[in-house]
């Protein structure tokens, strides 16, 4: 069954997306919040953007999303300038997964997740079988299918996570951007979200997500992207970037990295505030 | 627990079981077809209704007679109630109803907000005042239509542009039902005002009579005077109803996947206040229809809008009607449309809310 999910999700093979960021300016209107930061994502890299709260994150992937346009700067995928796409095209290569919400109306899972397809519908067209098998394909990658026939605003707020993930494998994108996904989730839903992000990583998917928390980025990420205030960036993988001085400097804390070995013989590290 | 039945995994369990969505689906066919057939008897008690009884052997009589041209068997006035005055009151009340439900149904869409009504960006309050200034200055039925129709836009627009300068894409939905509800206020005043200076003997009466609603007037000429603009504003609204659904998530969503939605929502917005315009000039203001018939539809098929437009359009079409006889049945002088519409509506959405169906079952 997971083989041919593989293979019905992403048709597009073995080819390598590339989401390069150079020197994006980013800000609104005439306010500058990010100033030249340089990064590229690559199929089955997780980007991990950490820094203090309004440094600019958010900014900075808004416009990658395209809901800011960008000051200076330029943004590509494979080399061609993503601010020359249409919403449509630009949909089919970003997917958002958003913090869960509670939208307005109650709308079965299963319909939320085909939304995802929306992308993909001719301007009149509503979804087809197979778009909605598409859709509880994406389910069943997350272990989720359990929820398709539930109402999305009943469902607890680790569910409604996954189904926005889901929404977003659905619509087929090679590059995800999660806006603090594990925020307002219980400690086990956490680790089990970081879990299939992992995951998705694995099957071939760029990945950028914001977080609160500098243990993320050793779960689960490749590459991190510290943003300090007074417009430093500290762009590299997770050695490099995640280190005492960095937290300290970013966030105004004392921590300790502490490491230690899984069962399996790697080494696990942990990031552990010092207080007092 | 788990059952693979030819591939295909079928999930059992107690949850399941109790909410079991899967098959209110393919209730939906069903459901419309028996809305269309509610429609459809309705309309047929609707011809036999009135000051003017008519039988229903008669009614297929002078049918049967017109469809084949045979020489007419019963009396000239059957004739001429049918078809100058009944036909025409039931097809508008009809389209009314049905217009001004698919309205509001696509307003609380677009502003993510099941409380909307048509009324929210200021069409009625503009077509109550284009009416009033066309009452004072003693313009006929059509010069009211016309003006009723004419400020009913404008105020629409007035709201849009003054929408558009203030905000950039984010806000934009709250800055329009701000600027909408200036703009009704505004008009509102404007038509106190026309009252005000109206004479109290001919126009005042004229003037509050026309703001109550009613179809006492409706002419033949009216149902394609109204046809027009409603088919004009039903098709796009029809053909694009599936992206209601995305952007009811917020903009930022609907944009991230892939929808314009600065120009989805322009689109929506003109053919929901076609819609509105040209009912109201034609019936009066009658509120209310719009906030709570899809309300109702959502209670029956759910939030999705590829079902909820078209079966909002059916409800509110036979509700209309129904409300329309009983305000040219029940006493001997007619009841204003407005009036009926809220005193039995409001209960009525007040009953179903109180059953606990809050939302889709």
């Amino acid at each position: 069954m997971k083989v041919i999910v593989l293979v019905s999700i992403f048709k597009k093979g073995e080819i390598v997306m590339k989401l390069e960021i150079k020197n994006a300016v980013c800000g609104y209107g005439l306010n500058t919040v990010v100033d030249g930061i340089s990064v590229k994502v690559e199929s089955g890299e997780i980007l991990c953007l950490l820094g203090p709260n309004g440094v600019g994150k958010t900014t900075f992937f808004k416009t990658i999303l395209g809901f800011l346009k960008l000051i200076s700067g330029e943004i590509t995928l494979n080399d061609e300038n993503i601010q020359k796409f249409s919403k449509k095209n630009l949909a089919k290569a970003i997917g958002y997964v958003p913090q869960a919400h509670t939208p307005s109306f109650p709308y079965k899972v299963l319909d939320v997740v085909v939304m995802g397809r929306t992308a993909h519908l001719g301007m009149f067209s509503s979804p087809s079988k197979r778009d909605v098998k598409i859709a509880e394909e994406a389910l069943e990658t997350l272990d989720v299918s359990f929820l398709k026939d539930r109402i999305y605003t009943e469902i607890s707020g680790g569910e409604r996570q996954m189904v926005l993930i889901a929404r977003a494998l659905t619509q087929q994108a090679e590059i995800l951007v999660m806006d603090e996904p594990t925020s307002n989730l219980d400690f086990g839903n956490q680790v089990k979200v970081l879990a299939q992000i992992n995951k998705l990583a694995k099957m071939g998917l760029g990945i950028i997500m914001t977080s609160h928390f500098p243990d993320h980025a050793f779960l689960c990420s490749t590459k991190v992207a510290l943003l300090q205030n007074n417009n430093v960036f500290t762009v590299g993988s997770v050695e490099q970037v995640v280190t005492e001085e960095n937290l300290k400097a970013a966030y105004g804390v004392n921590v300790k990295i502490i490491s230690s070995i899984n069962r399996q013989g790697k080494t696990i590290k942990s990031c552990v505030p010092l207080i007092n | 627990m788990e059952i693979q039945k030819n591939g295909v995994k079928i999930n059992i369990d107690k949850d399941n079981l109790k909410t079991s969505k899967k098959n209110k689906e393919k209730r939906v066919p069903y459901i419309i077809s028996s809305l269309i057939l509610i429609l459809i008897i309705t309309i047929l008690i609707s011809f036999t209704i009135g000051r003017y009884t008519i039988s229903l052997p008669q009614l297929l009589t002078v049918f049967w007679g017109k469809i084949f041209g045979l020489s007419p068997s019963w009396p000239q006035t059957i004739e001429t109630v049918l078809f100058n005055v009944r036909i025409p009151r039931i097809l508008v009340a009809i389209m009314v109803g049905a217009a001004l439900s698919s309205a509001g149904a696509t307003y609380q869409g677009l502003f993510k907000n099941p409380m909307v009504s048509p009324d929210i960006l200021g069409a009625s309050a503009g077509a109550g005042f284009g009416a009033a200034v066309a009452i004072l200055m003693s313009f006929s039925n059509v010069g009211i239509e016309i003006m009723a129709f004419s400020f009913s836009l404008a105020a629409v627009l007035i709201s849009y542009m003054v929408s558009r300068v203030i905000s950039r894409s984010n806000s934009a939905v709250m800055i329009l039902v701000l600027t909408g509800m200036v703009v009704s206020q505004l008009f509102s005043s404007f038509t106190s005002i026309t009252k005000y200076v109206a004479d109290p003997e001919s126009k005042l009466p004229a003037i509050t009579f026309w703001l109550m609603g009613g179809l006492s007037a409706i002419t033949s000429s009216q149902v394609i005077v109204l046809l027009i603009p409603l088919t004009i504003a039903i098709v796009p609204l029809f053909l694009l109803r599936y992206k209601i659904n995305v952007l009811s998530f917020g903009e930022e969503e609907a944009q991230a996947m892939g929808i314009d939605t600065g120009r989805i929502r322009l689109i929506f917005i003109l053919c929901a206040t076609l819609l509105t315009a040209a009912s109201v000039s034609v019936s009066g203001m009658i509120g209310w229809v719009g906030l709570i018939i899809p309300h109702i539809a959502r209670m029956i098929v759910g939030p999705n809008y590829k079902v909820l437009l078209p079966t909002s359009l059916l409800i509110g079409g036979i509700f209309m009607l129904v409300v329309d006889n009983i305000a040219r049945c029940i006493f001997v002088t007619e009841i204003p449309l407005g009036i009926l519409t809220s005193i039995i509506g409001a209960p009525f959405f007040l009953y179903l809310l109180l059953k606990g169906r809050k939302g889709w079952i």
